[in-house]
């Protein structure tokens, strides 16, 4: 008896804790959203208030909190797998792999040689270059729908780019997570080899017995759909860690092997699950950093976003400029992809065993932190910069 | 018809295009959740837009019978002559009526139905109002008001109901 009134007063003080910081984290969406921006940054700095050194200190939910942020983890890379179809992910591949890896080496260069100049590992550093190269996907989708730009020219060069970005991912992760616990040369190159074998096999099956997958799984009811969703993104992810091919990418694997009817259906259902398990793992993620150290991550950061912003606009221009767009769209294009956001997280999250793990992590939020705020104001603003002989805004004759 | 293009859109849907016969490039972004938006592209910077337009799958569809213009108008005509529980049928009268060659008067057909004649269409000829010494012959073409139910009646004794423009049923 004196255990489980033990075990109450101690959910209830969970229960409490953990609710508190939903509420705030509802306040801070709220105002992201009344400002057009994403609420990620916003989540990190109540991470760090909440957190170790914060003004505040959850205690007794901290191992729930984390456990709920993995969950999170797995919920946002399983919708970026649902975004896409087997067919935009061909024509993606087809379309954009020039740009891809022109945005690959422009920006994963800079975070990685900053990773060696701090004098990290290099696996840290890799992760770092990780952290600079991926672009947001949710920020970015977020602002071109806001500012009305879907239409424009230079759009289905971002999202091309997007595309390869999130498929690189699937390459990625699984290899710096086997960088990560790989002790000698010989087991790493081991585990990343299986690592890739079971991206590969699983890519195959998602291909080839997906369509069946996903007409067994659209049969049910939402319920049904939703549990089944949420069961196998957890069993496969669990699996690929068991491999060492980090859970994220079985996740992710899950996502683009769902299609058809059934897809449109489970990413609606997954959506606010996703919200919700995810803004706790912002949280978590920043509950490990000291505030303090963030601040010493200041200057690097900034530097970091001021190269890195400049390598994306010329990653943009490159891009849109081979789809044909004019200088507008192609600065339009650049600035649009300036925006880093939960994926930088995800990636710097793999490094926090890493001997410079911490500092990683403060240097990832820091940077987070200026160009998921930077980029969207940027891309709204891009068409007010001045470039060459074009004029600025002008009256649009009414017909 | 003007050439078309199509831009995939990873993620969100598909992206069509083209050039009016002004010069004019428009273009329609279908989202996968049934959202569309029309958007003009700015002459000056031909990869902006200076107009878009969002539509919900609803709004789509008027824009749609809106542009199909033709059968639009028949549309509108029949809503003008549908007033709240009334309707409008037009009815043909068939060779086998008991109907032929008697008068509206003989029929009783007010009586017997509920409906009125307000006019007979015979050939080219129409006689607006007719009275009951009007006499129906074959393939006349009655028009009548009433009720959904009283029009039913009339049309059985009268024939079939005529052609797609018929007014009947109560306005939705």
């Amino acid at each position: 008896m004196t255990l489980l009134a033990a075990a109450s007063t101690s959910t209830a003080t969970a229960f409490i804790e953990v609710g508190v910081i939903v509420l705030v984290l509802s306040t801070l969406a709220h105002v992201a959203s009344r400002f057009g921006l994403t609420a990620v940054p916003l989540y990190l700095v109540a991470g760090l208030m909440f957190g170790e050194g914060g003004l505040a200190s959850a205690t007794v939910s901290g191992e729930f909190i984390e456990l709920t942020g993995e969950i999170g983890v797995l919920l946002l890379l399983l919708t970026l797998g649902l975004e896409y179809s087997a067919s935009e992910l061909r024509t993606g591949l087809r379309t954009g792999i020039v740009p891809g890896v022109v945005d690959a080496v422009l920006n994963a260069a800079p975070g990685f040689v900053a990773g060696l100049i701090l004098g990290w590992s290099v696996t840290a550093a890799l992760l770092l270059g990780g952290v600079t190269w991926i672009s947001s996907s949710g920020v970015i989708s977020k602002v071109l729908s806001d500012l009305g730009r879907l239409g424009y020219r230079e759009t289905s060069s971002i999202l091309s780019l997007l595309v390869i970005e999130d498929l690189a991912m699937a390459v990625y992760l699984p290899l710096v997570a086997a960088l990560v616990v790989g002790e000698d040369a010989g087991t790493t190159a081991v585990t990343v080899a299986v690592a890739l074998v079971a991206v590969m096999i699983v890519l195959w099956g998602a291909g080839r017995f997906g369509e069946q997958l996903s007409d067994r799984l659209g049969r049910g009811s939402n319920e049904s759909l939703l549990l089944a969703v949420f069961g196998l993104t957890l069993v496969v992810g669990g699996l690929a860690e068991r491999l060492q091919v980090s859970a994220a990418v079985g996740a992710f694997l899950v996502g683009l092997a769902v299609s058809g009817p059934s897809r449109d259906r489970a990413a609606a259902l997954m959506e606010p699950l996703r919200d919700l398990f995810a803004a706790v793992f912002f949280v978590s993620f920043a509950f490990q950093i000291d505030p303090s150290d963030l601040m010493n991550a200041a200057i690097p950061a900034v530097l970091l976003v001021i190269v890195t912003a400049a390598t994306k606009i010329a990653t943009g221009w490159f891009a849109a400029g081979r789809a044909g767009v004019g200088a507008r769209g192609r600065l339009r294009a650049g600035t649009t992809l300036i925006a880093r956001g939960e994926f930088s997280i995800v990636i710097a999250a793999i490094g926090v065993t890493l001997a410079d793990g911490d500092e990683l992590g403060s240097l990832a939020a820091a940077y987070v932190l200026v160009t998921a705020l930077v980029g969207p104001l940027a891309a709204k603003y891009a068409d007010r910069l001045p470039i060459g002989r074009a004029s600025g805004t002008r009256s649009v004759p009414v017909t | 018809m003007a050439d078309v293009t199509e831009t995939q859109l990873p993620g969100v849907g598909v992206r069509h295009e083209f050039t009016t016969s002004t010069g004019e490039r428009v273009g329609v972004v279908s989202h996968r959740t049934g959202r569309r938006e029309i958007v003009v592209y700015d002459r000056r910077d031909p990869d902006a837009c200076s107009t878009v337009m969002n539509l919900a799958p609803d709004d789509t569809r008027t824009l749609a019978e809106l542009l199909g213009a033709s059968r639009v108008n028949e549309a509108l005509t029949v809503v003008q002559q549908q007033v709240e529980g009334l309707a409008i049928e037009w009815i043909r009268i068939s060779h086998d009526s008991e109907m032929v060659d008697q008068t509206i008067g003989d029929g009783a057909l007010r009586t017997r139905t509920g409906a009125y004649i307000v006019a007979v269409v015979r050939g080219d000829e129409t006689v607006p109002g007719p009275g009951p010494e009007f006499e129906l012959k074959e393939s006349d073409v009655v028009v009548a008001v009433g009720t959904v139910e009283t029009l039913a009646v009339l049309a059985r004794l009268l024939g079939i109901p005529h052609g797609a423009a018929s007014g009947s049923g109560s306005p939705a």
